[in-house]
C-alpha cells in the first residue's frame, strides 16, 4: 500500500513535468506566426510603457537600438504570476475567489518544496538541522502547507460555487468543468481532513516525505490520509492534460504573442524560418488562392489573381 | 446563458433571427445624465429574406442557398476541411501558434465580456459576447480536428454542426471588430479577436465566402485596378492634381504633388478612400510637407498609391499580395521610407502584420505619418498660431496604431501643440474603445449592416464622444473629433449622422493634418470648414 502511494506519487509528479514539457514543446515548435502584439509591452522604454507606447513612437524607428527592458517585464510578470493583477484589475468578484485558489496552491507546492528539502537532510544528514534553521524549516513547510490548504479549498469552492450559479457561465460550463472544480474541493479536503483525523502516531508530512525519499515501505499512513494523497497524486497527472495548465500557455500568449514585438531585421533567424514557410504547399480550396495549382506559399503571394480579371 | 440563445439554437432550422434587436434592450445613450434616445428610435430594418438561416437583423454575407441536404452536406465538409486547415502548418503557418493557444487555455470566466463595446451596447445580447463564437470553434476544434470522443466531449462540451450552424457562424465573425479589447482584458492571454480573424479566412480561403466590400470590391478590386476605390494610376494623379488645385486655391499657398519620384525621403501612401471622400485630408498632406521643405513622392504604381489591405480582415493570401505590392511600389522608387498617411489598418498592415512577410529588400523601413508629422511640429518648421483651433478637440484613437500598434503619443503631442482646447475621452490610448467601424465594417453597407453599425458596434464610441463634450453640447459653439483613420473616420461620420449629432450640438470629425494646416499662420484662415460633409 504504501509502496502504492510512492509509486503514485513519483508517477504523477513525472507525469505532470513530462505532460507540461510537452505541451510547452508543442507551442514552442509551432511555427513563427505574424506579429499580433497587444500594448502596453513591458520591455519597451519605461517612460513609454507607462503609456502604452511602442518603438513606433520614435522616428526612424528601425535605426534606433533595440531595447528590452527586463526590468520592466518582471514588474509586470511577478505580480501576475503571484497576485493574479489582470485578473484583479479586469474581472474583481472572479479574482475574490481565484486569487486565493491559485495563491494556495502555490502555498502548497512551495511546501512541498520545503518538505522534499527537510526530507534530504534527515536522509542524507540523518535528521533534521537543530537549532534556528531546522525550527524555521519546520513552521516554514507546516504554515505554508495548513494555509495553502485552507486557501486553496475555499477557492475552489468558491470557483465552483460561481460557475454553478453565475447564469452568464452556466451554458459555457462542460460537465468536464464542474469536476476539474469538484476535483480540486474533494482532494484538498480529503488531504485536509485526512491529515486533522489522524490518529496520534501515525507520520505526519515530514515522516511520509521522507518515507518517500527514503522508499520506506514499512510506514503506515492513515487510510484517511493516504487515500487524500492518491486523489492528490492523480489530480496532479490530471491537470497538465487539461486546459487547466494555462501556466503553461500562459507564457506562450505573453511572450510569444502579445509581447512579441520583434521586427524582422532585429533577428536574422526568422529570415530562414519563413523562407521555409514560403516553400509549404497550402492546399485552401478558394478559386482565388488556387490561382496556381499545387503551388507554395511563394507563388501563392507573388501571383495575382486580378489579373485574370484585368 | 441569461436570456439569448444557446448554442444549439446556432444550428436551428429556422427563418427567424437568432435575435431581434430593439431600443429597450440598447444601452442607453445619456447626455448630463439623463437618457436620451436621440436617433435611437429607428428601428432595425427586417432581414433581408435571401438568408435561410439569420443570426440577427442584418446581414453583411451572401451566403449560398443550398436547395437539397446533399448540397447542404457538401458546403458542410468545406466548412470542415478548412476547419482542419485553419490547423495545420502548412496551410495557417501564420497565426497558428495564437490559435492554438486560444483555443486550448480558455477559462471560459467571461472577463473578457465587459471589455467588448458590442456586447455592452446590445445590452449583453448574448451571440454578441466575446466567448461565444469562440466557444463554437473551441467544441468544433475538439470533435473534428483533435479526433473528438466521449471524454473530449465531456471535457469540452459539443455543439451540433449542419449548415445552419455554418451560416450563422459565417456572419456571426463579421459582428466583431477586431479591436481585441477582449484580448487585452483577458488575464490568461486568450483572444476572441483572433478567432474572429481566423473563421473570416477560414470561409474566404476554403469556402471562397467574405464580404464583397472586402474582397470583391476590396482587395481584388484592388490587385486589378491598382486601389479598392477602382481608381487606375491615371485617375488617381488627375484626381490629386485637382485637389492640389483646390487647395492650393483654398489656403493660398502653392501645393504640388510630386509623383514617383526616384530616391525621394518619403514615400507617402495614402488611404485612397480619402482622396475620394475627404480631399481636404490629402490635400493638407501636401500643404504641410511642401511647406516644410520635406522630400516626398506619391506612387502611381499598382497598388501603391493606396494604402488600404483589407486582407488583414479576412484573408491571408489576399493580405500577404497587397503588402508585397505596397513593398514593391517603394523598391522601385528607391525611396529611403514608406509612410502611411491617416488608417489606422494601414498602419498596422504594412509596419506590423507584414513585417514578417517582407524580406530581403522587400523589407524597406516603413514609419507612420504620425511622428513624421510630430517632428515637423517640434522643429519649428511650420509657423502655427493655436488660436486658431480655439474650440474643444477630442482625439479618437484607432485601435491599429494605438493598442495593436502603441503609437499613442505623437498625436496627442501635435495636438497639445495647436489645440488650447483639446481633452481626452475616458477611456483613452490603448485602452481606448473601437470607433464600431473596425476589420472593415466602415465599408459595408449592405442590408441594414450601416443601421446596426450605428445602433450597435458605434454606440460606445458615440457616448464617449458625447461624454467628453458635455460641457459644450450647445450648439453654438463648434467641435471637433480628431480621427486620424479613414475608416474611424468614415465611422464617426457615419455615427453623427444617424443619431443627428452635428444638428444638434454642432459636433464635426476630420483628420489630424486638417488641424494642423488650420492653424498654420501662412494659411488662409478657416481650413476647417463648419459645415457638414
Amino acid at each position: 500500500m504504501t509502496t502504492l502511494l510512492y509509486l503514485s506519487i513519483c508517477a504523477a509528479g513525472i507525469t505532470f513535468v513530462a505532460a507540461s514539457a510537452a505541451r510547452a514543446v508543442r507551442y514552442a515548435r509551432s511555427p513563427l506566426h505574424l506579429r499580433w502584439e497587444l500594448y502596453p509591452v513591458p520591455h519597451e522604454e519605461p517612460q513609454r510603457v507607462a503609456h502604452g507606447g511602442s518603438y513606433f513612437e520614435g522616428s526612424e524607428w528601425w535605426t534606433a537600438p533595440r531595447h528590452f527592458n527586463l526590468a520592466g517585464e518582471l514588474r509586470v510578470m511577478i505580480p501576475e504570476m503571484l497576485f493574479l493583477e489582470a485578473l484583479r484589475k479586469s474581472n474583481r468578484a472572479l479574482w475574490y475567489r481565484s486569487f486565493p485558489f491559485h495563491f494556495g496552491l502555490y502555498l502548497l507546492a512551495g511546501s512541498a518544496g520545503l518538505l522534499l528539502l527537510a526530507a534530504f537532510a534527515v536522509v542524507l544528514g540523518g535528521g533534521l538541522p537543530g537549532g534556528p534553521f531546522g525550527s524555521v524549516l519546520r513552521w516554514l513547510a507546516a504554515t505554508t502547507g495548513i494555509v495553502g490548504l485552507v486557501l486553496s479549498f475555499c477557492g475552489a469552492c468558491a470557483l465552483l460555487q460561481r460557475r454553478l450559479s453565475e447564469p452568464s457561465l452556466r451554458s459555457y460550463t462542460t460537465v468536464g468543468d464542474i469536476f476539474n472544480l469538484a476535483f480540486f474541493v474533494a482532494v484538498l479536503g480529503l488531504i485536509g481532513v485526512g491529515y486533522a483525523v489522524r490518529p496520534d502516531g501515525s507520520p505526519g508530512a515530514l515522516v511520509i516525505a521522507t518515507g518517500l525519499l527514503s522508499w520506506d515501505s514499512t510506514l503506515h499512513v492513515p487510510g484517511a490520509l493516504a487515500a487524500g494523497l492518491f486523489a492528490g497524486a492523480a489530480l496532479t497527472a490530471y491537470i497538465p492534460l487539461t486546459h487547466m495548465s494555462h501556466f503553461v500557455g500562459k507564457y506562450f500568449t505573453y511572450h510569444a504573442v502579445r509581447w512579441d514585438d520583434t521586427p524582422l531585421a532585429a533577428d536574422p533567424r526568422m529570415t530562414a524560418k519563413l523562407a521555409e514557410y514560403l516553400t509549404y504547399r497550402p492546399t485552401w480550396s478558394a478559386a482565388h488562392i488556387r490561382t496556381n495549382e499545387s503551388g507554395t506559399w511563394a507563388d501563392v503571394v507573388s501571383s495575382n489573381p486580378g489579373e485574370a480579371h484585368r | 446563458m441569461k436570456d439569448g440563445p444557446g448554442f444549439s439554437d446556432m444550428s436551428r432550422r429556422s427563418s427567424e433571427p437568432l435575435l431581434r434587436l430593439d431600443d429597450t434592450q440598447l444601452s442607453p445613450l445619456l447626455i448630463d445624465g439623463a437618457t436620451a434616445r436621440r436617433g435611437a428610435a429607428k428601428p432595425l430594418l427586417p432581414q433581408a429574406q435571401a438568408n435561410q438561416y439569420p443570426l440577427d437583423d442584418s446581414r453583411v454575407l451572401a451566403l449560398p442557398t443550398p436547395q437539397t441536404p446533399e448540397e447542404e452536406e457538401i458546403l458542410v465538409r468545406s466548412f470542415l476541411s478548412g476547419l482542419e486547415k485553419l490547423f495545420s502548418r502548412e496551410n495557417n503557418w501564420t497565426f497558428l501558434q495564437p490559435l492554438l493557444l486560444t483555443m486550448e487555455h480558455c477559462a471560459r470566466c467571461q472577463t473578457c465580456s465587459d471589455a467588448c463595446h458590442i456586447f455592452e451596447a446590445s445590452g449583453g445580447a448574448e451571440i454578441y459576447r466575446p466567448t461565444y463564437r469562440s466557444e463554437i470553434l473551441r467544441r468544433l476544434y475538439f470533435e473534428h480536428v483533435k479526433g473528438g470522443g466521449l471524454l473530449s466531449r465531456w471535457q469540452h462540451g459539443s455543439v451540433d454542426l449542419n449548415w445552419p450552424m455554418v451560416a450563422r457562424l459565417a456572419e456571426l465573425a463579421y459582428r466583431c471588430n477586431l479591436c481585441r479589447r477582449c484580448a487585452q482584458a483577458c488575464p490568461i492571454g486568450v483572444d476572441n479577436g483572433l478567432v474572429a480573424h481566423e473563421i473570416r479566412k477560414l470561409f474566404s480561403q476554403e469556402m471562397g465566402i467574405a464580404p464583397k466590400e472586402l474582397h470583391a470590391s476590396g482587395s481584388m478590386l484592388q490587385l486589378k485596378a491598382g486601389s479598392s476605390t477602382g481608381m487606375p494610376p491615371a485617375v488617381v494623379k488627375d484626381n490629386v492634381q485637382f485637389i492640389d488645385e483646390e487647395m492650393a486655391e483654398k489656403a493660398g499657398l502653392p501645393v504640388e504633388t510630386p509623383w514617383d519620384v526616384e530616391g525621394a525621403d518619403i514615400l507617402l501612401v495614402h488611404n485612397a478612400g480619402e482622396i475620394l471622400a475627404w480631399p481636404e485630408n490629402p490635400g493638407a498632406f501636401g500643404i504641410i510637407l511642401n511647406q516644410a521643405g520635406v522630400s516626398w513622392t506619391m506612387s502611381s504604381d499598382l497598388a501603391g498609391y493606396d494604402s488600404v489591405n483589407y486582407g488583414l480582415w479576412y484573408d491571408d493570401a489576399q493580405f500577404a499580395r497587397v503588402a508585397v505590392r505596397h513593398a514593391e511600389a517603394a523598391r522601385k522608387l528607391k525611396v529611403k521610407k514608406i509612410v502611411i498617411g491617416e488608417c489606422g489598418h494601414a498602419h498596422k498592415s504594412l509596419l506590423v502584420i507584414a513585417d514578417r512577410l517582407l524580406t530581403g529588400d522587400l523589407n524597406i523601413p516603413r514609419e507612420s505619418f504620425l511622428t513624421v508629422l510630430r517632428d515637423i511640429v517640434a522643429s519649428g518648421r511650420l509657423e502655427l498660431d493655436p488660436s486658431r483651433n480655439a474650440f474643444p478637440v477630442t482625439l479618437h484613437d484607432p485601435c491599429n496604431m494605438v493598442r495593436l500598434m502603441g503609437i499613442v503619443e505623437p498625436q496627442r503631442e501635435i495636438l497639445r501643440a495647436i489645440c488650447p482646447q483639446f481633452r481626452e475621452m475616458h477611456p483613452h490610448g490603448v485602452d481606448n474603445y473601437c470607433c464600431g467601424g473596425g476589420s472593415g465594417f466602415a465599408i459595408m453597407s449592405g442590408n441594414t449592416f450601416p443601421d446596426w453599425r450605428s445602433q450597435i458596434s458605434g454606440r460606445k464610441k458615440l457616448q464617449q464622444i458625447l461624454d467628453v463634450f458635455s460641457d459644450c453640447l450647445d450648439p453654438a459653439q463648434p467641435k471637433y473629433v480628431c480621427a486620424p483613420c479613414s475608416n474611424c473616420k468614415g465611422q464617426i461620420r457615419d455615427l453623427l449622422a444617424y443619431h443627428d449629432v452635428w444638428k444638434a450640438n454642432r459636433i464635426q470629425y476630420g483628420g489630424l493634418v486638417e488641424l494642423v494646416v488650420n492653424a498654420m499662420a501662412d494659411v488662409k484662415p478657416g481650413f476647417i470648414e463648419w459645415e457638414w460633409h
